[in-house]
């Protein structure tokens, strides 16, 4: 089975209009959006969910008022600042800051604090036009991503056994932490797209240099590459350097916002110049991913 | 005051606007890049940076001659960072958070502190601004712990001084960015009017909003995209503090590391606008608590 992951360091690069191209112009695969946080790819593919599952991760501190004497042993132990004194001397839990780590649960000498589980968001499989797909949503504010992702890969792996598919396509999160580590973790290859900016750059070679941590091979785009060509050279110029196949240049075009807005990937609009890029980028994805 | 500019989807232009404000803002002021995974702030605002301060975590370290394997580590460790495995103790230390629990709850003394680095934290001088980042290391999974660090260092530099913060944060609306934006006083997103955008801002507003303080919306690249984010906005009484069009010529000056402000005259306007706009909403909020 293939796994690849479309990531890019910054955000805003164009990982989810071009995954979804490419979900649009591959055979049959299990389409995936590991970006748990802020989830765009459903908003083009429009998926009928099939199944809708409770995400429950971690748990939460949470001090029954009853039995707290007011010792302070929680306070002095939680290495979170997730617990206050209250007016009435007593102590309460700051959700948003709990971590989870039960040390506070453990010490009470009162034993008067619970730990519930958490309920922190919903996974889904669904269908879409272009084939079945893995995705879920955190609530705002929430922790666990990574593990909410480490679920949907496998989910994602299993339904691609069941049906005897042998591509997932990830859309990843920007960034360099937990969640990307996450989906990175047996991931065949992973697509970088960048952009000809000092931040696409700089955020290119921190995304390239995880993956070699990891020894996970990474092709390259350049989207919007005429934005700055001279960028976008030393771009190319850092990908030959170490040894990054550069799958795509492509140009800035604003019918990628048209496309969105229409609800449809680029690829599925009139011809268009910036659609035959695409095409061309994903058969060197293709072959860059046997 | 601390303003903290954030954003739900990545590329949406905080470090534009976090770059061209902090150019127009009074001085003495204190610019903080909190986006650890991917800092940028410091390609536009060119610091001066002195001698970069290793972070560390606190993650236990075995003594395996007095572990018992009594497993009490073990039961209480939330983040399967210590197991046994074929009669060893063993420490998955790039799993655990640094809560001291295992540590403390070792009756032998056989786990004792030890260190995981974070990344590095870099001070600086960007002109006449006060500049602080801070770069997590490759591979390092947590970045609220780091920030943590970074944000004591920015209370002890502030202690001092009494300047103004401004925050450029990282995108999303987990717990990074909770972290960047749970100790400021004014919350300043930065959207794009794309349905992307606006589906991202949505999920950081009803992240942001129950932390109860004041938010304004900077719309960028204006007359990209729908008409959706000024709608929302209008109806959850959110002010659009300041809209930067869409302009090619602007994403070409932003490609070469300049700053927006200082593309022309108007878009000079459009931040010192912006300035006295976030003045105004964090006094607004201060009279409005006052009053309550």
């Amino acid at each position: 089975m293939r796994e690849i992951l479309i990531i890019s360091g910054k955000g805003g690069t164009g990982k989810t209009s071009l995954t979804a191209a490419f979900a649009h112009l591959s055979g049959s695969k299990i389409i995936c959006d590991l970006d748990v946080d802020a989830p765009d790819l459903h908003l083009l593919l429009q998926p009928r969910h099939e199944r809708e599952v409770e995400f429950h991760a971690g748990n939460e501190a949470r001090i029954e008022q009853a039995g707290c004497t007011g010792c302070g042993t929680c306070e002095e132990m939680c290495r979170f600042n997730a617990i206050r004194r209250k007016d009435d001397a007593l102590f309460i839990v700051d959700p948003i800051r709990c971590e989870g780590c039960k040390v506070c649960v453990a010490f009470c000498p009162e034993q008067t604090i619970s730990f519930p589980e958490k309920h922190c968001g919903t996974w889904y499989i669904s269908s879409t036009r272009f084939g079945p797909m893995v995705h879920a949503q955190l609530f705002p504010g929430e922790e666990n991503s990574g593990r909410l992702v480490s679920l949907l890969k496998s989910e994602a792996r299993e339904l691609a056994r069941e049906n005897n598919i042998d591509l997932i396509l990830s859309d990843g999160a920007p960034g360099v932490g937990c969640p990307v580590i996450s989906s990175l973790s047996g991931a065949h290859c992973a697509v970088l797209v960048t952009e000809p900016t000092p931040s696409g750059r700089h955020d290119l070679k921190r995304v390239a240099a995880l993956c070699d941590h990891f020894h996970i091979r990474a092709g390259v785009i350049i989207n919007k590459a005429d934005i700055n060509p001279d960028e976008a050279r030393i771009i190319e110029q850092y990908c030959r350097e170490k040894d990054y196949p550069l799958l795509a240049k492509l140009p800035h075009d604003p019918v990628i916002t048209e496309a969105m807005v229409k609800a449809r990937a680029v690829t599925e609009l009139e011809k268009t110049e910036i659609g035959e890029n695409i095409r061309q980028a994903w058969e060197k994805i293709e072959k860059f991913a046997r | 005051m601390i303003i903290s500019v954030a954003s739900g989807k990545g590329g949406t232009g905080k470090t534009t606007v976090t770059s061209s404000l902090s150019a127009v803002w009074d001085r003495p002021l204190l610019a903080v890049d909190l986006d650890v995974e991917e800092p940028n702030l410091h390609l536009f605002l060119h610091p001066e940076l002195g001698t970069p301060v290793k972070a560390w975590m606190e993650v236990p370290e075995l003594d395996a001659e007095i572990c018992t394997l009594c497993r009490d580590c073990v039961e209480l460790c939330q983040f399967t960072a210590i197991s046994i495995m074929i009669s060893a103790l063993t420490l998955h230390t790039d799993m655990c958070h640094g809560c001291g629990g295992c540590i403390a709850v070792c009756e032998q003394d056989a786990l004792r502190p030890g260190r995981r680095e974070l990344g590095v934290i870099h001070q600086g001088q960007a002109g006449e601004i006060d500049y602080l980042m801070g770069t997590l290391r490759i591979g390092e999974a947590m970045s609220p712990p780091f920030m943590e660090q970074i944000k004591k260092r920015m209370r002890e530099v502030i202690l001092e001084t009494k300047q103004d913060v401004i925050i450029d944060a990282p995108p999303g609306v987990s717990c990074p960015a909770i972290c960047s934006v749970i100790d400021s006083d004014v919350i300043v997103l930065v959207t794009d009017a794309t349905p992307f955008g606006f589906h991202d801002f949505k999920l950081a507003w009803e992240s942001f909003s129950p932390l109860d303080k004041p938010m304004g919306v900077v719309v960028n690249r204006a007359g990209l995209g729908t008409h959706d984010i000024y709608d929302f906005c209008k109806e959850k009484n959110i002010p659009v503090l300041a809209e930067i069009p869409f302009d090619r010529s602007i994403a070409e000056a932003y490609s070469r590391g300049q700053l927006i402000a200082d593309v022309s005259e108007e878009l000079g306007t459009v931040f010192s606008s912006l300035r006295e706009k976030i003045r105004a909403l964090a006094g607004d909020f201060q009279e409005e608590v006052g009053h309550a």
